[in-house]
Formats: structure tokens, sequence, C-alpha cells
């Protein structure tokens, strides 16, 4: 992996060291008059993990869920400053929010699949996207369950019900329908939170693998998981960015007092 | 601490004496429930064992002659057509804009703005109009107004639309069931997790593509229930087509929308207060009566295995 020796704290998108596939400007984010976002700036970059750590309400979901627009979703939310993806301002008035999502996926802490067969929860965002032809969607269903490491499982079962599955199998058939519309970046809200340890150990393994492909964004509650799969770690604390620097120098040496006093369990 | 033991140990577990207060709340609840299928169980007995023997062919597969409350040209099979029709009619306005409505006020209206708030007063207090008013609206606003209408825009010389129709007594029926198809809607569109809508949104689906594809085909067993509910309440009812729609007597089966049609519990309610001899109509009233009842559950029992089906195959992924 060839990360950069140093980086500062929170990367201004001029950096001259990568460019960003995720940036952030002073962002803010207010739910009717709180604010729970407090202008946080920060780049993250193409085709590795980046992981959000922080205690419960730090912001850190809501923080992820400005880059696919969730937030639009709920009532009385307002955001302020900007928010780029691959360098387009994805809140500027003529974005096609559809078009966003189809770039930037998402998988949830609990797994949701639909109440259908194995094989039409992969083929409904094929579908939404105008792939009409049977063999086409045939073919991307085979290859995103064996991309979610999946496929051996669920082969001879495509036309039983997803509901069918075990709560592990469930999150990485969520994972194979989100990368089935080929997103450029997958954030993930806690994937692995209601998973006993074998089915997180197959997800964590997962993660790392889809790297190659993806730029993953991952919350986690996990600080040993954030350790084993990321590269980069971003700490969290109400509403503001405390530290973002390597994975390792987070858990090794940080910067802050307030970074060391999180990942050593001192408090959260 | 102390090494006395503790005096409430030295009590015993078993009970002394009976629990008169809980054993007396058994006794009358479950006497309310015995009450209960006493009275089903007479009303449904008695109907059954008159009813049952008058029933035949012939009763109900002709068209009675105009003496009606004799024994020998007494049937049926216009009012079986007539009820089927305004209650199938009725159905077929009644789910759609019930479910549009549910539709809105789940999805789309903000729940707690004052007009989403008005809007749910009006369907409570919709649900809370007697029936006859229901009558008496369809005749003024369908029958008059609508019909009336239409009379005047095609230029027809005798009324053809503004007058008493299979149509308007459906539509009356529709508007007094809404309130039932709405809230059934509502209960099914809300116990779907938002995760499935969020899963769906995220994949890139539009509002509406969700709202389709996801939303609508989780709520369908509780659409049918609201249908279901419906059915039952609208097809024995008689007030609200006493206006619009039902006849007293007709030599013709209705051969369209516009036609006025004979109706079971519009025809029962004139065999038991018309018949010049009450005893000698009361075996075609029991066969009326118990024809009605057959035709409401007949039915419901089509609702209830197409939810049921529908259930199964949402079970197995389908």
């Amino acid at each position: 992996m060839a990360a950069p020796t140093s980086i500062p704290a929170t990367n201004p998108p001029s950096s001259s060291e990568f460019k960003p596939l995720l940036e952030t400007q002073n962002l803010e984010l207010f739910y009717g008059a709180s604010r729970a976002l407090k202008g946080i700036t920060m780049g993250i970059r193409e085709n590795l993990v980046t992981a959000f750590i922080g205690p419960s309400g730090c912001g850190k979901s809501t923080f992820l869920r400005c880059f696919n627009r969730m937030n639009d979703l709920i009532d009385g939310v307002r955001i302020v400053g900007e928010c780029r993806v691959g360098g387009e301002d994805i809140y500027a008035r003529d974005v096609d929010v559809i078009e966003l999502r189809k770039r930037v996926g998402m998988v949830f802490q609990r797994s949701n699949p639909f109440p259908k067969s194995i094989f039409e929860n992969i083929a409904y965002g094929l579908r939404l996207h105008g792939i009409r032809a049977t063999s086409e969607i045939e073919g991307i269903v085979e290859q995103s369950l064996k991309g979610a490491a999946i496929w051996d499982e669920v082969k001879d079962r495509l036309h039983q019900s997803a509901l069918g599955l075990s709560g592990g199998q469930q999150q990485r058939l969520c994972i194979a329908r989100a990368i089935a519309i080929r997103p450029q970046v997958l954030l993930m809200d806690e994937p692995a939170s209601a998973l006993d340890p074998i089915a997180t150990g197959k997800v964590e393994d997962l993660i790392v693998e889809l790297k190659k492909d993806f730029t993953i964004v991952i919350v986690t509650h996990n600080m040993q998981q954030a350790t084993r799969i990321s590269d980069y770690t971003a700490f969290f604390y109400l509403g503001e960015l405390v530290e973002y620097d390597l994975t390792t120098r987070i858990f090794t040496n940080p910067a802050k007092k307030k970074t060391e006093d999180y990942v050593t369990g001192r408090f959260g | 601490m102390s090494a006395s033991p503790r005096p409430e140990a030295s009590r015993s577990l078993s009970r002394t004496g009976i629990d008169w207060g809980s054993s007396l709340g058994t006794a009358v609840s479950l006497a309310a429930t015995v009450f209960i299928l006493l009275i089903l169980f007479v009303i449904l007995g008695n109907v059954v064992i008159h009813g049952l023997p008058q029933l035949s062919w012939r009763f109900v597969s002709t068209i009675p002659k105009k003496d009606f409350f004799d024994k020998d040209s007494a049937a049926v099979l216009p009012m079986i057509v007539g009820t089927s029709i305004r209650v199938l009619v009725m159905t077929v306005f009644v789910i759609p804009i019930g479910v549009t409505t549910a539709v809105y006020l789940t999805e789309y209206a903000r729940s707690n703005s004052w007009y989403t708030r008005v809007i749910r007063a009006a369907i409570s207090n919709l649900a809370g109009v007697p029936s006859i008013v229901f009558g008496l609206f369809g005749a003024g606003f369908f029958v008059h107004l609508i019909g009336g209408g239409i009379d005047d825009i095609i230029g027809a010389t005798s009324p053809k639309w503004g007058k008493p129709a299979l149509l308007w007594a459906s539509l009356t029926l529709a508007v007094m069931t809404l309130p039932v198809v709405i809230v059934a809607t509502e209960e099914s569109l809300r116990a779907i997790t938002p995760g499935l809508r969020e899963a769906s949104l995220a994949l890139g689906a539009t509002k509406l593509q969700t709202i389709l594809r996801i939303v609508l085909p989780n709520a369908l067993p509780g659409i049918l229930t609201g249908g279901i509910l419906a059915v039952s309440r609208a097809a024995g009812e008689v007030a609200p087509i006493l206006f619009t729609g039902a006849a007293y007597y007709l030599a013709d089966l209705p051969r369209s929308l516009n036609d006025q049609f004979m109706d079971l519990g519009y025809h029962t309610y004139i065999l038991a207060s018309q018949a010049p001899n009450i005893e000698k109509a009361r075996p075609i009233l029991y066969g009326t009566v118990f024809v009605l009842l057959l035709l409401t559950f007949s039915l419901n029992a089509v609702a209830i295995f197409a939810r049921a089906r529908i259930r199964r195959q949402m079970r197995s992924g389908h």
C-alpha cells in the first residue's frame, strides 16, 4: 500500500499530495436549529478504506450520509458549506440525486434486503438504471454475488426469498446489491454491528477485498475493526472532526489528547 | 450482618384462601365472550335453519314476477346481480382512491403540519357519519349534480344519468367506505420498515419508484384487509343506496351502469315491511337473508384467499 508518509490533520482540498475523491469544505449541518456538524473540512482518498470513529451522537453517521444526500429525506435538515464527489459540488442546484446515488452506494447498519428473491434483490438496482436484458442481468447478479463473497452459499437458491438467509449472509447480499450498480464509492454505516464475530470477520475480509475496486468509507464503533481494515481514520467528537490521519498513527501516536483518550477507551 | 432469619422467609409460599377479585374478573369476561358467541350463533343458526330449505336453483336463478311476495314466483337473481355489481364497482373506485390518499398521508405529507391534521380529522369524521346521510349526499351530489350535469352536457331530453343508477349507488358506498380503506392502508404502510425505503433510495430509485416497486407490493396484504372490511360493511348497507340506485321492482337485469338495480338488502327490507301477508312472506325473507349472508361471506372469502396467497408468495420471495 502506497500511503503517504505524512499528511496534515485535515487535508485541504488543494493539497498537492493527492487529489481526494470525496471532499468537504466547512460543512455544517443543522437539524432545525441545532448544529450537528460544525464546519468539517476533509478529503478522502480513492481506493482506500477510511474509517469514521467517535462516540454515539458525534455526527459521524450524519456526515457519512451527506455524501449520498440521504439526509435530504429528513425534514428540517439544512446543509451549509461544500461537499464534493469527484470534484463536483453535490449540493449544487442542478445535481441529479439519482445519478449521485448511483455513483455513491450505501450499506446500512441493519441489513435490509427487499422481501424478494436473492436474484431480484440484485436485479432491482440494475432495472432502475435501465438494464433490461435478462442475460446481462444474470451475468451481473453472478458477478456481484461473487464480488461480495456469497455466491457459493446462494448459487443454488437464487430464486428463494432473501429473508431466509442468515444475518451475515443478508448483509453480504446488501453489499452485493450495492456493488451491482458499479458505484465509485461505498458508504458503510456500521455494517457489522449487528453481526456475530464470524459473520463480522467475513464482512471485514470482504471490505479489504473491495477496496481494490471501490473507495470505502466506513462508520464503526469497533476500534479493532477500524485498525484491522482501514487505511485512514477520522475521529469525530460533538460534531467536529478532531483528528484525521493514518490509522496506524491514530491508534499508536495520536496528536490530540481527546483522540488518545477515546482510542484507549478512557471515554466514549 | 444479623443471624436471625428474615421474617418473610419463614412464611409459606402456598396460597391461603381464594382470590375472589380475579376469579370474578375471569368469570365476567368469560361470560361476555360466551354471550357474544351465543348471539352470533342464534342469528346464524336461525337464518341457516329457516333459510337453507328455501334455497333452490329456481330461487337463485330466475327473475321474480311482479308479485314477489308469492312463494311460487319469488326469486332473487336480480338482487344477487345488483348487490354483487354494486360491491365490485365500489371496490374498483374505493381501493385506488383510498390507497392514493393513504400513500399521500404516510409518504408525502408532513406528519405534523396543520393540513395533515385537518385531513386526518376529516377522515375520522367521515367514518362517523350515519349511512342515511351518505344516501342523501349521494342523491344530491352524484345523482342530481354530477348525473344531471352530464345530462345537460350531452343534451339528453329525458334523464339518462341524472337518475338513481348502479354507478351512483356504488360511488356513494365508495365514499362511505373510504375511511376504512385509508386507515387500513396507512397502517400497513407504516408497518414497513424505513430501512426498505432507504435501501431503495440509496440504490438511486426515485421516491415514486420506491413507492410503486417496494412500498406498495409489501403493503398489499394490508390494502386487501381494507378492501375486505369495506366489502363487509357495504354489502349489507341499504340506506346509502335507497335514493341513489336501488329499485323496488324491475323486470330486467341491469344492462349498464346507469340502470337501476334490485338489491338483496333493500329486498329484505321490502319483504319485511311491505308484505300483504307476513306469514306467507316469512320463508322468502329467510331465503333472501340467507343468500345475502352467503354472498357477503363468499366475497370476503375471495379476498381473504387472495391475501393468504400473496402473503405466501411474499414469504417465498416472488
